[in-house]
């Protein structure tokens, strides 16, 4: 194990070293490939023991790739992996926790019907009976709790508790297998800001304790809040590693993207039309008979951007959902005046559609586009059942060929060929194939979600900058996203979602991200 | 991109699948001390070699496009229905109906009312489980496995206490009336001066086959209904998204495929037996399932599965008189297509991908 | 019914629900691990064949027994090879097991003994003789424990024995054993099985063959116990009937146990009478023999207590990116 990462101190190590500890972990050209996509290339990092270690970079930006491998869930095609001064092999995971490594992935790895205590020793059991080790992982887990505050009841069911408290015991599994090296990978992402400040405490606090701590994230808030050092990712390759208190953000975004990046868009002073949305106390019930809208209402009027901020989970994709006809709900909904069912088979994306509403789902690949679906079949999709698609019995494929390639064309999709599998597109093509499909349509009211979610940066400005176009057409736009500059830079109006509440609304102009923060967290300070 | 080309994925993948079930055929007629070549010979002799043959390679070809068309199409929709058998079975009940309770006055209205009653009878088996399925996300394969059970069951009840006819020992129907014998391929053959077998069983359910290889294809390739099976079948949360309802594709897709399950009574209930007997079925809707993959779940792959397994049963019950070999071998050869070109469809396609890959790279270079 | 006539269904129940109280264990093992396994008829056929073939040729019913469990494990192999190794679909897989079996046990039996795709008669020590429990003649006469325990409990073949010790000893390794929490874990996240450090393939191909082994021992019992040869398609469907029986069980081996003893009874049944009459009312004895499967189909609608299999039941193990 490795007993030396305890002397290191969290500032001492990167500043002055007391004695030159070897780096705790040490990688040495590490490539790797996935067919023809190389998602590391030749990264070299060093990472100081007892200290938060930040890795940031956008979406595909090869980090968790990286980590992986580090874990032994991947094997790497060339390079070395140092663990305190020792190169070590890690072929497997195995490997990876004999060398003291713990990660703590993004979607958790908990067995959902076992309790914290199986889901615990799962792995790290101490004999062929599970009686005794059960016993003293009981033991174990009370004083880890103590000692780093991470409470959790050892004898509660995965599925009845919490995400927070499912993430605290992937630290414990962890911990329990002795780890002096924590990963973590996009760890706030499910979490609201209160729980990702008490994540945040015990972070601190293992640091304290002397481990080292490498946190996976693109969040430029969080590597400046918690990160001694932070290593920057882009494209696969390790474009820079910096102490934290020398950079500041602006700095981080430009090496996360290779230039300077625009994050206002320009456009007009909304000329607001008549009201195109009216929402009123929507309630959502999701299969699992959870109440995920407890009463929502909002309204969206033509030649506007109403924008949904939120941390994921709190109800925004059920609300489009409901919207776009995928989900039954309750409440009414009124779409240029008239209420539109919201359960029985007349409430359904297609009736949705006939309405006037065009609908960007939030998914894409699972949602928005069939992947094994040639382009040309997935620019109808949805619309499939029109008049003018059909000839006869039978779909007249040679005319949704020919128009499937013009939108292409003015959508500037690459390569503008309508035969391919949209699988074959790039993730900023597909979207645009959507985008195509839903404002080509011409409709009074465009539901979005999560427009750039895994869209490079040249496609963000083109996606953008439709979405504006579509807005002073006159059209009205509810734009949901997690990202919370695109919520400010797009939105003419904000609604924060928290618990299936709207929170509040402000106007962009008379906010800042830190209001929004805490409406996101259910805290809204003018009527506390 | 990618992987392989379409050509491949569509032809070379099941021929090599068919080769390796071909070559550990052979290890198997060598291991049991006889010889593949005469063994292949027999086959062939006696599925080609006559009209007599040929009438019942046809006759076996025509039962399994039926089944292996109602595998491949819900298979479009990611549903395994493996009631294909008792589909079947249920079939032939609305076939022997049709048949003994309304006077026909002519062949050609008694094919389309037996049609129509195997392929509602057919269809009614397979929507208890797409229902369930639908409604109460029992898994169909399960649900389609006890239902083939239960529907022998109910055959064997109907057969014995209400169709039987009094004094009858085996429980099976009277005769099927004159007016409801289905013309055979001899009879049609005859006025154009070819001489065709006239003991063999094949008939004009060939061309309803063949006419439903036809009809999905264009229901599933160039319909709306067709797009929206598809749809489902790659993607539900897709389906939804697009408003096209996972109830409707399912009971639709499942009520077709029972359908054609159905629809094969009319070639061996009408059209050779001429009455319903209790094993009539005698597998086929097993083989639709073999058939549907080796076809690639396309109706004209399906069409040449078909006729190839067809081969296999008649050259197979030659083989069989003629050799040592039990007749069993061909459900060794079946078991193996499907293993191939199911199961083990990635040991086939692994190797052949990287093949392509390396090329296309030394292509690029 | 007289008490004697109760004794003698309970009894031929018991005989009946063997086989496939062992098939349904077997696919407890496999499907609480995640692999779908419908192959149990071919698996049970397999086994019926070699256990008669050997125990003929060698006079032996346990070295039949083995032979069973090998030949029943050669196709558990195959199943794993096509479904954890090269990820196949597991219910393709297994039609194929099923049809494998049907056509190679009568190719097998014909080529070896040539006597129309069976083996020939055994007798004496080639098959499993019922067994006499101890102080079961001297009991015979106190009144009801007594006929109970010579009758029902007494009298049967070691494999029903084995059969029935099967239970508690599943039960023990699914839930105090190590092996057993990482069974469970496996059918229901192989991810958080992979990411303990512990191979999920090494795990899936130890349940294959856990099944694989009592699928042979049920083999073996239909072919040398229940009867006294092989013949074609011996197993009768009764490889579905246990995995009916599983889903009615709820992948539990307890219920397990009073799920195959349940449908061994309306074998029972049908076997003995005909028709049942009951009133002016009569029960057709297809009824009875379709009634496990129906049962099974209201389970799995879900109109009493719902069935909900192993979460990742039937789906191959993908790392994911």
């Amino acid at each position: 194990m490795t007993a030396q990462a305890k002397e290191g101190r969290p500032e001492g190590a990167v500043s002055t070293p007391p004695s030159p500890a070897p780096p705790a972990i040490k990688l040495v050209g590490i490539s790797k490939a996935f067919g023809p996509v190389q998602a590391n290339k030749d990264i070299s990092i060093s990472v100081q023991p007892g200290t938060i270690h930040g890795i940031i970079g956008e979406n595909g930006a090869g980090k968790s790739t990286l980590m992986s491998i580090l874990y032994g869930f991947y094997k790497a095609d060339k390079g070395d992996i140092y663990i305190s001064g020792q190169k070590t092999e890690i072929p497997d995971s195995q490997a990876a926790i004999a060398a003291g490594i713990g990660m703590v992935f993004q979607h958790f790895k908990l067995v959902e019907n076992f309790s914290v205590l199986e889901n615990v020793i799962l792995g790290a059991e101490d004999g062929a009976l599970l009686r005794p080790s059960l016993a003293k992982a009981r033991k174990s887990l009370t004083e880890l709790s103590a000692e780093y505050g991470l409470d959790v009841d050892p004898d509660a069911i995965i599925e009845d508790i919490g995400v927070g408290m499912q993430q605290r015991v992937e630290i414990l599994k962890a911990l329990y297998r002795q780890a002096e090296i924590l990963i973590l990978d996009e760890p706030t992402g499910v979490l609201t800001p209160a729980e990702a400040d008490q994540l945040f405490r015990i972070l601190d606090r293992l640091r304290d304790e002397g481990k080292t701590i490498i946190l996976i994230t693109h969040k430029l808030r969080e590597i400046m809040e918690i990160t001694n050092t932070v290593s920057v990712m882009r494209r696969g390759e390790m474009t820079a590693t910096v102490k934290t208190s020398e950079t500041d953000p602006a700095h981080l975004a430009e090496m996360m993207v290779g230039r300077k990046v625009l994050l206002r868009v320009d456009k007009e002073p909304a000329k607001l039309g008549d009201e195109v949305l009216a929402v009123e106390n929507l309630q959502v019930t999701d299969e699992k008979g959870v109440l995920r809208l407890k009463g929502v209402s909002l309204n969206v009027r033509a030649g506007e951007v109403l924008g949904i901020a939120g941390v994921a989970g709190n109800g925004q994709s059920e609300l489009l959902a409901v919207l776009g006809g995928m989900m039954p709900g309750s409440g009414t909904i009124r779409v240029n005046g008239q209420e539109i069912d919201l359960t029985g088979k007349d409430s359904n994306g297609q009736t949705r559609r006939a309405r006037g509403i065009a609908h960007v789902p939030e998914d894409r690949q699972t949602a928005g586009l069939i992947m094994e679906f040639s382009a040309w079949e997935n620019i109808i999709f949805g619309y499939h059942t029109d008049e003018q698609y059909q000839s006869g019995v039978l779909m007249d494929n040679s005319g949704i060929i020919k128009l499937a390639g013009e939108q292409m064309d003015r959508f500037d999709v690459r390569p503008p060929n309508p035969r391919l599998s949209a699988k074959n597109f790039s993730g900023g093509n597909q979207q645009k194939i959507v985008l195509a499909r839903e404002i080509e349509r011409n409709p009074d009211l465009l539901l979005i979600g999560q427009p750039t979610r895994g869209v490079d940066i040249g496609a963000i400005e083109f996606i953008h900058k439709q979405i504006i176009a579509l807005r002073d057409s006159g059209k009205a736009i509810l734009l949901v996203s997690v990202e919370l500059e695109e919520i400010m830079s797009l939105s003419d109006r904000i609604a924060v979602m928290f618990d299936g509440h709207i929170m509040g609304e402000r106007l962009p102009s008379e906010t800042d991200e830190k209001e929004l923060g805490l409406l996101m967290a259910g805290v809204n300070e003018e009527t506390a | 991109m990618d992987k392989m080309p379409a050509w491949a994925d569509a032809v070379l993948v099941p021929l090599i699948s068919l080769i390796l079930a071909g070559v550990l055929s052979a290890l198997v007629i060598l291991a049991i001390g006889e010889s593949p070549v005469e063994a292949v010979n027999y086959m062939v002799k006696g599925a080609f070699g006559s009209t007599n043959g040929w009438g019942y390679t046809l006759y076996y070809a025509t039962n399994f496009m039926f089944t292996g068309l109602a595998v491949a199409v819900a298979f479009h929709a990611r549903m395994f229905n493996i009631g294909g058998e008792g589909q079947a079975m249920l079939g032939g009940l609305g076939v022997a109906l049709v048949c003994l309770y309304i006077p026909w006055p002519h062949w050609s209205l008694a094919l389309i009312g037996s049609i129509t009653g195997a392929a509602i009878f057919g269809a009614l088996w397979a929507a208890i489980p797409a229902y369930l399925q639908a409604r109460r996300g029992s898994h169909i394969v399960i649900t389609t496995i006890m239902f083939n059970f239960i529907a022998f069951s109910v055959l064997n009840y109907v057969l014995v206490n209400v169709l039987k006819p009094a004094g009858a020992m085996d429980p099976a129907t009277a005769k099927f009336p004159e007016a409801t014998h289905l013309p055979t391929l001899h009879d049609m053959l005859a006025p154009l001066g070819i001489a065709f077998s006239k003991s063999s069983p094949a008939n004009v359910t060939l061309f309803v086959a063949l006419a439903a290889c036809v009809g999905v294809y264009y229901l599933i390739w160039r319909t709306k209904l067709g797009y929206e099976i598809r749809a489902y079948g790659f993607s539900e949360s897709g389906a939804v998204y697009a408003g096209i309802s996972p109830f409707k594709i399912i009971m639709v897709v499942m009520l077709l495929s029972g359908a054609l399950a159905g629809g094969m009574a009319v070639n061996n209930v009408m059209g050779e037996a001429e009455r319903l007997v209790m094993n009539s079925v005698e597998g086929a809707g097993f083989i639709g399932i073999a058939v549907a993959l080796m076809g690639r779940s396309h109706p004209f792959g399906v069409f040449l599965a078909a006729i190839l397994f067809g081969f296999l049963y008649q050259g197979g019950a030659e083989m069989a008189f003629w050799t040592k070999i039990p007749r069993e071998l061909v459900v060794v050869i079946q078991a193996l297509v499907i293993l191939f070109t199911g199961a083990l469809d990635n040991m086939v396609r692994m190797p052949l991908e990287k093949m392509f890959l390396a090329m296309r790279k030394k292509g690029d270079a | 019914m007289d008490f004697l006539t109760i004794l003698q269904v309970s009894d031929s129940s018991i005989r009946l629900a063997v086989p496939l109280l062992l098939a349904c264990l077997a696919g407890l093992f496999s499907e609480r691990a995640g692999i779908f396994d419908i192959g149990l008829e071919g698996k049970m056929l397999f086994a019926a064949f070699f256990s008669a073939a050997i125990a003929y040729v060698t006079g032996s019913a346990w070295l039949g027994l083995l032979a069973g469990i090998a030949g029943s494990m050669l196709l558990s192999a195959l199943h794993g090879v096509a479904s954890i190794t090269f990820r196949g679909n597991q219910l393709i897989s297994g039609v194929a097991i099923n049809f494998l079996a049907a056509g190679l046990t009568v190719l097998m039996a014909q080529a070896w003994f040539g006597q129309g795709g069976r083996t020939p008669q055994l007798s004496g020590d080639a098959r499993f003789t019922e067994i006499t429990l101890p102080f079961a003649e001297a009991l015979r006469d106190v009144p009801v424990i007594g006929p109970i325990y010579y009758e029902l409990i007494s009298g049967h073949t070691a494999l029903v024995y084995v059969a029935m010790l099967c239970v508690p000893l599943t039960w023990w390794v699914l839930y105090r054993t190590r092996f057993g929490l990482r069974l469970r874990a496996v059918g229901e996240n192989p991810a958080a099985v992979d990411t303990a450090g512990i191979s999920v393939i090494g795990l899936r191909f130890a349940a294959v063959a856990i099944a694989g082994i009592l699928c042979g021992i049920a083999g073996a019992y239909l072919a040398t116990a229940l009867q006294a040869n092989f013949v074609k398609d011996m197993s009768a469907g009764r490889g579905f009937i246990a995995l009916a029986a599983l889903i009615f069980a709820k992948w539990k081996p307890w219920p397990a146990l009073y799920a195959t003893l349940l449908f061994g009874f309306l074998g029972a049944v049908a076997i003995r009478y005909q028709n049942i009459q009951i009133g002016n009312f009569t029960i057709p004895v297809q009824f009875m023999e379709a009634l496990p499967y129906i049962l099974t189909v209201v389970i799995l609608a879900g109109f009493v207590g719902k069935a909900i299999p192993p979460r990742a039941g039937g789906e191959p193990y993908v790392k994911e990116r």
